[in-house]
C-alpha cells in the first residue's frame, strides 16, 4: 500500500520545493560558504542583537546604577516615605525585581523579532 | 530542641531521593538525561536552574546581612537577580547555540585552544571551591543553631554527606529534583513570613529602627562568645549577660554591625566604591558560575534558552522579596544576633523568637530549617558535580574511557579544599564569601564569554592573558581576604571588593592582547559566529 502512495506524494512536494527554493539556496550558500555577502548578513544580525542588548543594558545602568550616586548626592531621598517605608527600601527591595523582569521580557521579544527579520531576509526570493 | 526539626529534615531528604529515583526511571545514562531534559518546558527548566542557584547565601545570608547593615546590602539580592539579566542579554542564546556544555568546552569551540581550555579549568575549579565554601559554612551554622552542636561538626558532616552523595551518584542533577527544591525553598520562606507579619501587626507594629537604636523585645540572656568590650566594660568568653525587655542592644567591639537608627538610610558604613564594586561583581559574575552554565545545555535551542533565563529571572526575583522581610523583622525580634555576630542565623531563629515556642512557632521553625537544608544540598551537589566533572576530564584526563572510580576520585579531590577551608572561615558572612566568588567569575569568564560571543577579533592569547591578569589578580585579592590578612583604609577596600578594578582590567587586557596577536584569530571565526547567532530554524 505504501508503495502505491509514495511516488504520488513525492512528486507534489518536490515540485513545490523546487519552485520556491532555487533562489533561496544562493543566499543560504552565501551564508554557509562565508562569501562576502554571507559575512555581511551575519555581521548585520550580530550588530542588531548587540545594539539591542547594549541599549537595554544602558536602561538598567541608568535605572539602577545611578541609585547609589543619587543616595549620596541627595541624602534627603533616603528619608522620603512611600506607604510608610523609606524610598530606598521600596526601590531596591521591591521595585527593582519587576523592573529587571520587564527589561528581560522586552529583550526576549525584540531579539526574537531580529531573528525573524534575519530569517525573512534569507528566505526572501531574489529578484 | 525543636521536636519537628528532625522529621522535617528527614522528609526533605526522602522526598528528594524519591523524586530522584522516579526521575531515574526515565533517565539512566548521561545522554538519556540530556535528551529527556529537552522534553522539559522552559518553566520546569527555569525552576530547576533557580533551585540550583538559590544557595545558603541567598536563603540565610541575605537576611543576615540586611539585619546587620541595613538598606545598603540590598544590592546583594538585586545583583544576584540582575546577573540573570546580563546572562540573558549577552550570553544565553549564543552559548546554547555554541553547543558547549561547560566553560572549557566553550574555549575549545570558539578559540580552538587546548591551552586556554586548561586555564579555564583551573578557574572553574577555583570558583567552584570558593562557592562551595559558604554552602558548608551555612550548613555548619544551621547545625550549630538548630542542635546546639559545634560549627565544625556541622560543616564536616554536610561536606562528607554531599561528597558521598555525588561520588556514589545518589543525587544526580535531575531537573525535577532541582525544580522541587526551588518551590520548597520559596514555600519555606513565604509561609512563615505571613505569620510573622501578622504577629508584628498584633504586637502593635513595633518600629523597625527606633530612634535610640535596637532594643530587646523580651528579657534575653546572651552568652559572650569571645572577649570583647561592651559599653566600655571588658567582658570575657562564656560570660552570660542579662537584658530586660526594652533595654537597648549594646554595641559589641568585636562585631561589625550597624546598631543605630541610620540602619534605615543608605550610604552608611559601606562606601560608594564598595557598592559599585559589588554591583559589578554580581551583575557580571552570574554568567561565569560553572553550575549555572551547565544547565543551559538542557534547552532545546537558543530561543528557549532565552525564555528559560527570563523565567529564572522572574522566579529568583520573586524569591528575593522574602529575605529582606526576615532581615527587617529580625531587627525587632532577634536583636541579640547583633551581639553574637551570628546574623546569618536570623532566618532560622526568627519564627520561634517571634511566635513563641508553641506548636506554630516550632512547626514554622522546622519548615525554614528544612528549606535551608534544601538550599545547601541542591547548590553544593550541583557545584560539586560540575567541579568534579572538570577535574575528571581536564585534570585527571580521564576522557570518555574514564571509569566511575576516576569520577569518585575527582569528587573527593574537588571536595577536600572547600571542606578544609570552611573549618577556618566561620566568622565571615556567608553572602560576602559568595560575593567574592562572583568577583572572580566576573573578572575571568565574563570578559571571555562576552568578547568571545560578540567580537570576532578575540584570540586565544588575548583571552588567556585577560583571564590570567584580571582573574588572577582578583583571585589573589580574594585569597588575601578569605585568609584574613589585616588591612586598613583604601588597600582594604581595593582588596576586599576587587571587582571594580579587576573586571575592567580583564576586559582591557583581553582586547589589547587580542589586537596585538590579531594574526591568531581563528580562520573559521565567520562560521563560528554564524553558528552562535543564527536561529536554529535555518539549519545551515
Amino acid at each position: 500500500m505504501d508503495g502505491d502512495r509514495a511516488p504520488e506524494r513525492t512528486r507534489v512536494v518536490l515540485g513545490e520545493v523546487a519552485a520556491r527554493r532555487r533562489p533561496t539556496d544562493r543566499t543560504r550558500a552565501d551564508l554557509a560558504e562565508q562569501t562576502p555577502v554571507g559575512e555581511a548578513l551575519v555581521k548585520g544580525l550580530v550588530r542588531a542583537q548587540l545594539a539591542l542588548a547594549l541599549r537595554l543594558a544602558l536602561v538598567v545602568v541608568t535605572g539602577l546604577g545611578a541609585l547609589p550616586l543619587l543616595f549620596v548626592a541627595a541624602p534627603a531621598v533616603g528619608t522620603v516615605k512611600v506607604l510608610g517605608v523609606n524610598l530606598p527600601w521600596v526601590l531596591l527591595g521591591v521595585a527593582s525585581f519587576p523592573f529587571l523582569v520587564g527589561v528581560g521580557w522586552a529583550y526576549v521579544r525584540w531579539s526574537e523579532r531580529n531573528e525573524q527579520d534575519f530569517i525573512a531576509l534569507i528566505r526572501k526570493p531574489e529578484q | 530542641m525543636n521536636p519537628y526539626t528532625i522529621p522535617g529534615l528527614i522528609l526533605v531528604v526522602v522526598v528528594t531521593v524519591g523524586i530522584g529515583a522516579y526521575g531515574l526511571r526515565f533517565a539512566r545514562t548521561t545522554s538519556d538525561f540530556l535528551v529527556a531534559s529537552r522534553a522539559v518546558s522552559p518553566s520546569w527548566n527555569a525552576a530547576a536552574i533557580s533551585g540550583e542557584y538559590l544557595s545558603a547565601a541567598s536563603f540565610l545570608g541575605v537576611a543576615g546581612l540586611i539585619l546587620r547593615y541595613g538598606v545598603d546590602v540590598l544590592w546583594y539580592p538585586v545583583g544576584f537577580a540582575a546577573g540573570y539579566l546580563a546572562l540573558l542579554l549577552f550570553v544565553a542564546a549564543p552559548l546554547r547555540r555554541s553547543g558547549a556544555f561547560t566553560l572549557p568546552d566553550f574555549c575549545e569551540v570558539r578559540l580552538r585552544s587546548p591551552l586556554l581550555r586548561r586555564l579555564a579549568s583551573v578557574f572553574v575549579v577555583f570558583i567552584g571551591c570558593l562557592y562551595l565554601l559558604p554552602q558548608l559554612q551555612g550548613a555548619g551554622l544551621t547545625f550549630a543553631t538548630v542542635t546546639g552542636g559545634s560549627y565544625v561538626w556541622g560543616a564536616l558532616l554536610v561536606g562528607v554527606v554531599v561528597t558521598a552523595n555525588v561520588a556514589l551518584g545518589g543525587m544526580r542533577a535531575i531537573t525535577f529534583v532541582q525544580a522541587f527544591q526551588y518551590w520548597l525553598k520559596l514555600t519555606a520562606l513565604a509561609v512563615p513570613v505571613i505569620f510573622l507579619a501578622l504577629q508584628w501587626q498584633s504586637d502593635g507594629r513595633p518600629p523597625v529602627a527606633p530612634p535610640a537604636g535596637a532594643v530587646f523585645p523580651a528579657a534575653t540572656a546572651v552568652v559572650v562568645e569571645q572577649d570583647a568590650v561592651i559599653d566600655g566594660v571588658q567582658v570575657h568568653k562564656g560570660q552570660e549577660l542579662h537584658f530586660d525587655q526594652g533595654d537597648p542592644v549594646p554595641q559589641v567591639s568585636t562585631v561589625d554591625a550597624n546598631f543605630g537608627p541610620d540602619w534605615l538610610l543608605p550610604g552608611g558604613e559601606r562606601s560608594l566604591f564598595a557598592t559599585y564594586s559589588l554591583i559589578l561583581a554580581t551583575f557580571l559574575g552570574t554568567m561565569g558560575l560553572p553550575h549555572v552554565l551547565v544547565r543551559f545545555y538542557t534547552n532545546p535551542d537558543g530561543a528557549s534558552a532565552r525564555r528559560t533565563t527570563l523565567v529564572v529571572l522572574a522566579l529568583v526575583g520573586l524569591f528575593y522579596l522574602l529575605p529582606t522581610l526576615y532581615g527587617v523583622l529580625g531587627r525587632i525580634y532577634t536583636p541579640q544576633l547583633l551581639m553574637t555576630g551570628h546574623t546569618d542565623a536570623v532566618v532560622l531563629t526568627l519564627p520561634e523568637a517571634a511566635l513563641g515556642d508553641g506548636h506554630l512557632g516550632r512547626l514554622l521553625g522546622a519548615l525554614v530549617t528544612a528549606g535551608a537544608l534544601a538550599a545547601f544540598l541542591s547548590t553544593s551537589s550541583g557545584l560539586l558535580t560540575s567541579v568534579a566533572g572538570v577535574v575528571f576530564t581536564d585534570v585527571l584526563r580521564a576522557g570518555r574511557g574514564g571509569s566511575v572510580r576516576d569520577f569518585r576520585l575527582a569528587t573527593v579531590l574537588a571536595a577536600i579544599l572547600p571542606v578544609t577551608l570552611s573549618l577556618y572561615v566561620s566568622n565571615m558572612d556567608v553572602s560576602r564569601v559568595v560575593g567574592l566568588a562572583f568577583a572572580v567569575a566576573a573578572s575571568s569568564f565574563c570578559p571571555l564569554l562576552v568578547l568571545g560571543i560578540w567580537w570576532r577579533g578575540l584570540t586565544d592569547l588575548g583571552a588567556a592573558a585577560g583571564i590570567l591578569i584580571g582573574g588572577g589578580a582578583s583571585m589573589v585579592a580574594v585569597l588575601i581576604t578569605v585568609l584574613g590578612a589585616p588591612m586598613s583604609g583604601w588597600t582594604a577596600q581595593l582588596i576586599g571588593q576587587p571587582a571594580a578594578w579587576s573586571v575592567p582590567l580583564a576586559f582591557l587586557v583581553m582586547v589589547v592582547g587580542s589586537l596585538l596577536t590579531s594574526r591568531r584569530v581563528p580562520h573559521d571565526v565567520g562560521a563560528t559566529m554564524l553558528r552562535l547567532h543564527a536561529p536554529e530554524s535555518l539549519r545551515i
